[in-house]
């Protein structure tokens, strides 16, 4: 098995994830970042499924592309309420909880 | 030789043996299953008092009913107990128990089973457990629960359809009804217990529930006043029967090999009969339930609350405090009279406290019944009287008579006391002296009755009192005129106070009846009879009061087939482990002839005062007179006094709360005020002083220097950390968001080091 190259693949995605978390100030766009960290979650899980013949690793991939679904489902819900309120979704500018 | 070890090896084993009890898990359905019985009344007492109210006829039908299907369990089971009685041939329970060394227990319980023995019904299920013990609730059924079960539920579904129009639009007529429930669902239980503590839980019920319905128009103080002294003479008992109880627990413990008390009733009677406990224990513990008796069944010289209960509503009266739960005491001595029989040693004597106590009642309760102007007061010393009775008879070892004597009266006394509410409606007053007279035009149905529970109550043959009170005359064995008649002892003291009381009973009854039915009107308004809800309840009972009597036909009355004597005997006497070998006095003619002749004496001379003398007097002056200007009081001074005397009910009332509680309460004052002053008021000030001079140098060293410098500087450190920490806060997601990536990373590299 070439374990190495999903491994490889899903440490780019991750690293790309969290760059477009942490730099990105449209919402829209860090909403999509976390789907790319948690899709290469899910690379690493099949992937080490499949190497060691268990099962267990793809149902858990099932489940948190579930739960991601409802993730984007609750987050976009957010943005919009956001847009409506301050007619932009720049997330820098929401420091509101700053101490 | 052989034979000879293997007899010595037996004896030596002797240590343990195995005692029947007289009871048995078996028995038909109904009577394993008698719990539901006072289960219903306790459902209803629970549905009355949520959805009374809301019901059409304020939750009086919720307790009809209740109470009516109690009854019709009740008279199964009856009949179930007497198949059981003859036909039934099962296991009995049996109990180990640690004989003694010498060892002749076992022959001495084994003496009276000549016949088939009857089983009682024990069912139970575990209660609670403490400390290794199983502590049960359950029914002992037998003869005794059988007949209380019927006469219980009957008289109070009378009184219940009675009470329906008795107190109808009073203003807590739901209450009202909800706590007959209770009461009736109390005294079921407490006649059908398996042991004592359930017995102890249901007595104070029954006293709870008497509590509030005397009290039951509160709003006047003297009702309320009597509802208390009642409640309180009986907490004077109770502590008489909470100590009898404990002794008895620990005592039959004693006896037994794997546990360390019982509160069975069947094991603390069984081994009572064979010996096995301490004669002192059981004296003990039968003079504290005696104590018990005394306030609950108003015995001398506990019983000046009885008299005053009557403050309660009519209806009441007649269940409570005649018919049923003032005879709980007797019940109560009946149902251990195991302990109560080996206890006093009845057998064989003269003389013992119950039936001392029983007859000193039963006269001074028959002699105050004739200066009472209030009529229900008439009937309740009248009850104390007869009560007094039934204690006589148990004390004497006439257990049978005694139970009947029970039973009959029950009824006959229901009778009267509802007889006595129905002339009250009319006349809305009890007093005989200034409201009533004459009423039998106006109120045929009520005179009738009441004369018919009067004839049975002063015991005037065929009616139900002369057969029972002939029976406990009987027992007494201290007729010697044509030879004895038997019984446990020579009692003849007893039967002479018995003699005079039959006397003094039908004279009282005599000035009642003339005073309330005969003479002139005396009082004022418009006179009715009462409506059919009051009339047919009357009837019903006076029916009994005439027949009851027939139920147990003394053995040897030649004018009906053997068969039909003693019914009630047979039936409800148990022939078992747990019942005393008692042995039972043989009828007499001469006794029953001399007794109806006193009878007739008391009530003849009653008439010629009442009805010839007063009468007479009455239509020379033309007015209605309840007594003669002339009379003895204030012809012979020594009559005077005995009528002052009873006036003031032998000035027990003042000997209470005059003597007893008046000089206790002030010296007791006095002694507490000083003790008060000098000890406790000198030792607060000091404690008081030191506690202010070591608090002003706590205050100063500790508290200031110490504590809160501590407090303040802990302060300074989390301002100021905080003041860093804010900064992180920045507000901005993405900042959180990279430390918990930097974070996240960081304790990757830990994790990979490590592992």
């Amino acid at each position: 098995m070439f374990l190495n190259q999903f491994l490889l693949l899903s440490v780019a995605l991750f690293a790309i994830g969290v760059y477009g978390v942490l730099a990105r100030r449209n919402g829209v766009m860090v909403l999509m970042s976390i789907e790319l960290i948690l899709n290469a979650v899910n690379i690493n899980l099949v992937s080490f499924a499949a190497f060691t013949e268990n099962l267990a690793g793809e149902v858990f991939a099932l489940f948190v592309i579930a739960v991601a679904a409802a993730e984007v489902g609750v987050g976009l819900a957010m943005i919009m309420l956001l847009y409506r309120n301050r007619r932009n979704i720049d997330l820098t500018e929401l420091d509101l909880m700053k101490g | 030789m052989t034979d000879l070890f293997i007899f010595a090896s037996a004896a030596a084993e002797l240590a343990e043996n195995v005692l029947p009890l007289g009871i048995t898990e078996g028995g038909s359905w109904l009577l394993r299953n008698a719990w539901l019985i006072p289960l219903i009344p306790a459902l209803s007492f629970v549905g009355i008092l949520f959805f009374g109210k809301r019901m059409p006829r304020q939750g009086a039908e919720l307790g009809v009913a209740a109470i009516g299907i109690a009854f019709v369990l009740a008279v199964l089971t009856g009949a179930a107990w007497m198949d059981h009685r003859d036909n039934y041939h099962g296991e009995e329970i049996t109990q180990a128990v640690i004989v003694a060394e010498h060892g002749d227990a076992a022959d001495h319980g084994e003496g009276h089973a000549p016949e088939h023995p009857s089983l009682a019904v024990s069912n139970t299920v575990t209660w609670f457990q403490v400390g290794g013990m199983t502590i049960s609730v359950g029914v002992l059924v037998d003869g005794l629960a059988v007949m209380m079960l019927f006469v219980v539920t009957l008289v109070s579904l009378l009184v219940h359809i009675y009470s329906t129009d008795y107190v109808g639009g009073d203003r807590r007529y739901t209450h009202y009804f909800a706590f007959l429930s209770l009461f009736s669902a109390s005294m079921l239980t407490l006649v059908i217990s398996e042991n004592t503590l359930q017995l102890l839980v249901a007595w104070e019920l029954v006293g709870v529930c008497s509590f509030a319905l005397i009290g039951h128009w509160w709003e006047e103080k003297p009702n309320s006043d009597a509802a208390l002294k009642a409640f309180l003479t009986n907490r004077v008992g109770d502590m008489g029967l909470l100590v009898g109880i404990t002794v008895l627990f620990f005592s039959v413990g004693s006896a037994l090999p794997d546990a360390f008390g019982s509160f069975s009733i069947a094991t603390t009677n069984t081994l009572a009969n064979s010996g096995l406990l301490s004669h002192t224990a059981l004296l003990v513990s039968a003079t504290c339930l005696m104590a018990a008796v005394m306030s609950k069944s108003g015995q001398f010289f506990l019983h000046t609350w009885l008299p005053d209960a009557m403050a309660g509503p009519t209806p009441v009266s007649a269940l409570i405090h005649a018919a049923t739960m003032v005879v709980a005491g007797v019940f109560m001595i009946a149902r251990l009279y195991g302990v109560f029989f080996e206890g006093f040693s009845i057998g064989g004597s003269s003389i013992n406290l119950m039936a001392v106590v029983g007859g000193l009642t039963t006269l001074v309760g028959a002699s105050l019944a004739f200066v009472q102007r209030d009529i229900k007061k008439v009937l309740a010393y009248s009850t104390i009287s007869q009560l007094g009775y039934m204690v006589l008879a148990l004390g004497v070892g006439a257990w049978t008579a005694a139970v009947f004597h029970l039973f009959t009266h029950a009824f006959f006394k229901a009778c009267l006391f509802l007889g006595s509410g129905s002339v009250a409606h009319a006349v809305h007053s009890f007093d005989m002296k200034s409201d009533m007279g004459g009423m039998r035009k106006a109120m045929p149905q009520t005179y009738r009755t009441f004369v018919i529970g009067s004839i049975a109550l002063a015991g005037l043959p065929p009616l139900a009192g002369f057969w029972s009170k002939d029976e406990i005359l009987a027992g007494t064995g201290g007729w010697g005129l044509f030879g004895g008649t038997g019984g446990n002892g020579a009692y003849t003291g007893m039967l002479i106070m018995g003699m005079v009381t039959a006397a003094l009973t039908a004279a009282y009854m005599t000035r009642v009846i003339y005073l309330t039915f005969f003479g002139d009107f005396r009082g004022h308004g418009e006179l009715h009879e009462s409506g059919p809800r009051m009339v047919v309840p009357l009837w019903i009972l006076a029916g009994l009061a005439m027949v009851a009597g027939l139920f147990n036909l003394p053995p040897g009355f030649q004018l009906v087939p053997e068969s039909m004597q003693e019914r009630f005997g047979h039936y409800v006497e148990p022939a078992a482990a747990y019942f005393p070998g008692i042995s039972h006095a043989s009828p007499s003619w001469s006794l029953a002839i001399f007794s109806t002749l006193v009878v007739m004496a008391g009530a003849g001379s009653a008439y010629w005062y009442y009805f010839i003398k007063v009468d007479a007097a009455a239509q020379a002056s033309g007015q209605s007179l309840t007594e003669l200007s002339n009379g003895p009081t204030s012809r012979w001074p020594l009559a005077k006094m005995g009528h002052n005397l009873l006036e003031n009910k032998y000035y027990l009332d003042h000997l209470y709360t005059g003597i007893i509680a008046g000089g206790t309460k002030g010296p007791l004052a006095r002694a507490v005020y000083r003790f008060n002053q000098q000890v406790i008021d000198r030792t607060v000030d000091k404690v008081g002083e030191t506690a202010v001079v070591s608090g002003q140098f706590v205050y100063d060293k500790i508290d200031q220097l110490l504590v809160d410098g501590a407090v303040n500087t802990s302060g300074h450190l989390a301002s100021e950390a905080g003041g860093e920490l804010r900064k992180i806060q920045s507000g901005k997601v993405q900042s959180y968001a990279a430390i918990l990536f930097a974070a996240a990373t960081v304790l990757a590299g830990i994790l990979i080091v490590i592992v």
